[in-house]
């Protein structure tokens, strides 16, 4: 049934952390999965355009991807994501994600396939199961290959989240977790061998300098839109940690000393590896990647600058994105502050 | 203790009401204005949105008038306004200020956590006592509800131009004055009569607008820069989508007894917004559309800049608009709105509704001469 049904997957916001898991739940369905092009102009100007001049510019961005999967894909994939855990939310935004692009789209647009994933009610997997069965079923009548999907699918998320926190990026681990499929898109290498051979190439390389760079994966990985950020640092000679490879333990442990449970998911990863970076020692010197008017990052990133200042002696500081954000500003700023750590480093 | 708590639109004369009659002298914080805003906007973090920056401001001049507790609401997100209470503390301990902070977080069906941190408010107070200021406190939030409700449909057809909010700030200081619940009551009355006994101008029925959006700059006319007052002067009868005493029924008392009961409102957002989004962004959505089957004239949406939930609200209203035929204003506030622009779009605005209900006159015309 629907063997060649093409689900389009826009390359943003949360796809960074769960596009192997995606597209493995679609492909054992016998889906064609589309990744959506790397960020251009031409997807920033289509994303500015279609949303509000109030979103913050990783919101701008998904609507950019969407609307350049719309000629081609038969189902285009946009899950509402409340929350991936107990307590604890995504930005509101991701929950209405599904009907602001409904919102902007022709009423003959492929159909949106938007599974309801709420965890924050305490851990009702059922319920993020149904959901998914709900959709698998569009794609075959039989329960007990929808459940294989999502199980595999599932199997393919710890995978990820263990290469995270082995050092690897998402790029790579999705070259690594689904190189040898053929079906996929073209635009992730397809050679597993190359990719891990020069993963492992970056990871051994000696480095005088590490930094620790924290922010939401959408910032961090989209070399567009951040300016190549996470390449500078590794061609200048820096080793790189992000804070999506900090595991959850650690962070869990340095969130301890906040007054108030923080309810946001990401909001407790990005405070928590900061405290990390902060405190180890780990780390010459510490970034945040936010972007203009983020919420959380507001909040965030007021927490962590306020730690920064009472208890700890690594240099830190902020690079806000927006879609205006000029390449010499970014490169100069990277630069006056690897320049601060190496003469301290130095002296 | 001296306490103090922020700014919220009138919410000052119940809450202050409500602690004075528990024993506790309360400061309430200089009525919000410019230099309030230009304190909190210069200790607080950039992208926050406007109401952790004016309540950074209300705090730092209750502290310069003594002030040495403050009391404020937490939450659990999703919305940033749970975690406020944390970063405006750590910002005024930043600034070297010596005070205590008490953060009341929603019940959530369990009442005793919030009665141990009221109860580090209350002291030796009474049960009797107790339950005498919060029946006042109650009686102060439906006076003032039912004011507001009768200003908007006053003002419109105010013969004496700005005679109704003149009226309106001297009932209110009437009721904030008054220290029973009598006293409260005839306030209000006779508050109700001076209201109604106001002179009249000859004119055309008034627009109905819908106002909706974030509840602080909803209910806060120095963080909405008067927009109500406005629309009422340029003669629109104005229906705000929240009202304190609405608000604190279904989401406090619600709350509490974990009654979580069905809100038929929301349902008629459903088409255009599936999912709470946090804040009030769901709401924004399914009074629009309320409105607008109610046939009132348009709609206007206020939310503070990076306000999450009203952003997710904002992108779907233009299609509630096209869908639902009514005209849609989304004003964003921050610490550099000017007067200048909001009157300038609003009286856009209400040029435009009043053009559309002309063409919509001379429709129904047509459309009964040829019947």
């Amino acid at each position: 049934m629907n063997s060649s049904k093409l689900v389009g997957i826009p390359r943003a916001l949360l796809c960074y952390y769960y596009y192997p898991a995606w597209a493995t739940f679609f492909t054992e369905l016998g889906c064609k999965v589309a990744l959506s092009p790397h960020t251009s102009r031409k997807i920033v100007d289509t994303g500015v355009q279609l949303a509000v001049d109030e979103a913050c510019m990783p919101v701008k961005l998904f609507f950019g991807h969407a609307a350049s999967l719309l000629d081609t894909s038969d189902y285009i994939f946009i899950p509402r994501l409340v929350g991936v855990e107990s307590r604890a939310f995504i930005c509101p935004k991701f929950m209405g994600l599904p009907d602001m692009i409904r919102a902007v789209t022709p009423p003959d647009a492929p159909a949106i396939l938007s599974p309801c994933i709420d965890l924050s009610r305490g851990n009702r997997t059922k319920k993020v199961f149904r959901e998914m069965m709900n959709i698998g079923l569009l794609f075959s009548s039989n329960q007990h290959v929808v459940r294989r999907a999502y199980e595999m699918a599932n199997k393919v998320q710890l995978d990820s989240e263990a290469l995270f926190f082995k050092g690897y990026f998402p790029d790579e681990i999705a070259s690594m977790l689904l190189g040898p499929r053929s079906d996929l898109d073209s635009s992730i290498p397809s050679d597993l061998a190359e990719i891990a051979a020069m993963a492992q190439e970056r990871k051994k390389k000696e480095a005088r300098v590490t930094i620790g760079v924290i922010g939401h994966p959408y910032l961090l990985y989209d070399d567009y839109t951040n300016m190549a950020i996470l390449p500078r640092l590794s061609n200048a000679g820096c080793k790189v940690i992000t804070s999506d490879m900090i595991p959850w333990e650690i962070i869990e442990d340095e969130l301890k000393s906040l007054p108030r449970w923080l309810f946001w998911t990401m909001g407790r990863r990005l405070v928590g590896a900061a405290f990390h970076f902060l405190h180890s020692g780990r780390v010459d010197g510490c970034i945040h990647i936010s972007a203009f008017g983020c919420g959380l990052d507001s909040v965030v990133g007021e927490i962590i600058e306020m730690e920064a200042k009472r208890s700890s002696k690594i240099p830190l500081t902020k690079i806000t994105l927006d879609e205006h954000s000029g390449e010499a500003g970014v490169v100069t700023r990277l630069e006056a502050f690897l320049d601060m750590i190496n003469r301290r480093k130095s002296a | 203790m001296k306490l103090t708590f922020p700014h919220m639109g009138s919410i000052y004369i119940p809450i202050s009401a409500l602690f004075r009659h528990l024993g506790i002298e309360v400061i309430v914080p200089p009525p919000s204005s410019q230099r309030t805003l230009s304190l909190g906007s210069k200790y607080s973090p950039e992208f926050a949105c406007l109401p952790l920056k004016v309540n950074v401001g209300n705090y730092i001049e209750a502290m310069e008038q003594g002030a040495d507790t403050i009391v404020m609401a937490g939450g659990v997100g999703p919305c940033r306004f749970g975690f406020y209470g944390e970063v405006e503390r750590e910002i005024l301990k930043d600034l070297g200020y010596d005070f205590e902070m008490i953060i009341i977080d929603p019940p959530q069906g369990r009442i005793r956590p919030v009665l141990k941190q009221l109860g580090r408010l209350v002291g030796p107070a009474r049960v009797r006592d107790v339950i005498y200021a919060l029946r006042l406190c109650w009686e102060k939030i439906a006076a003032i509800d039912q004011v507001e409700k009768l200003a908007v449909k006053v003002r419109p057809l105010e013969a004496i131009k700005k005679q109704t909010t003149k009226a309106v700030n001297e009932i209110l200081s009437k009721i904030d004055g008054a220290e029973t619940i009598e006293a409260t009551r005839s306030a209000l009355r006779e508050g109700l009569a001076i209201l109604r006994s106001l002179p009249k101008a000859e004119g055309p029925p008034p627009l109905k607008v819908g106002l909706v959006g974030e509840i602080y700059v909803l209910l806060e006319p120095f963080a909405n820069l008067n927009v109500e007052t406005r629309l009422g002067e340029l003669g629109c009868e104005v229906e705000r989508s929240i009202y304190l005493g609405d608000w604190i029924k279904r989401h406090v008392i619600g709350d509490i007894f974990r009654l979580r009961r069905h809100n038929r409102i929301e349902d008629l957002a459903k088409p255009y917004l599936g999912h709470f989004v946090g804040g009030h962004g769901l709401e924004t959505v399914a009074h629009t559309v309320d409105y607008a089957r109610r046939g009132f004239d348009g709609v206007i949406q206020v939310l503070p800049l990076t306000c999450m939930p009203e952003i997710v609200a904002e992108s779907i209203l233009p299609r509630v608009s096209r869908d639902l035929n009514i005209p849609v204003l989304t004003l964003v506030f921050d610490e550099h709105s000017s007067d200048v622009g909001v009157i300038t779009r609003l009286e856009a605005f209400v040029d435009l509704m009043r053009q559309r209900r002309g063409n919509m006159g001379e429709l129904r015309e047509c459309v009964a001469t040829l019947v």
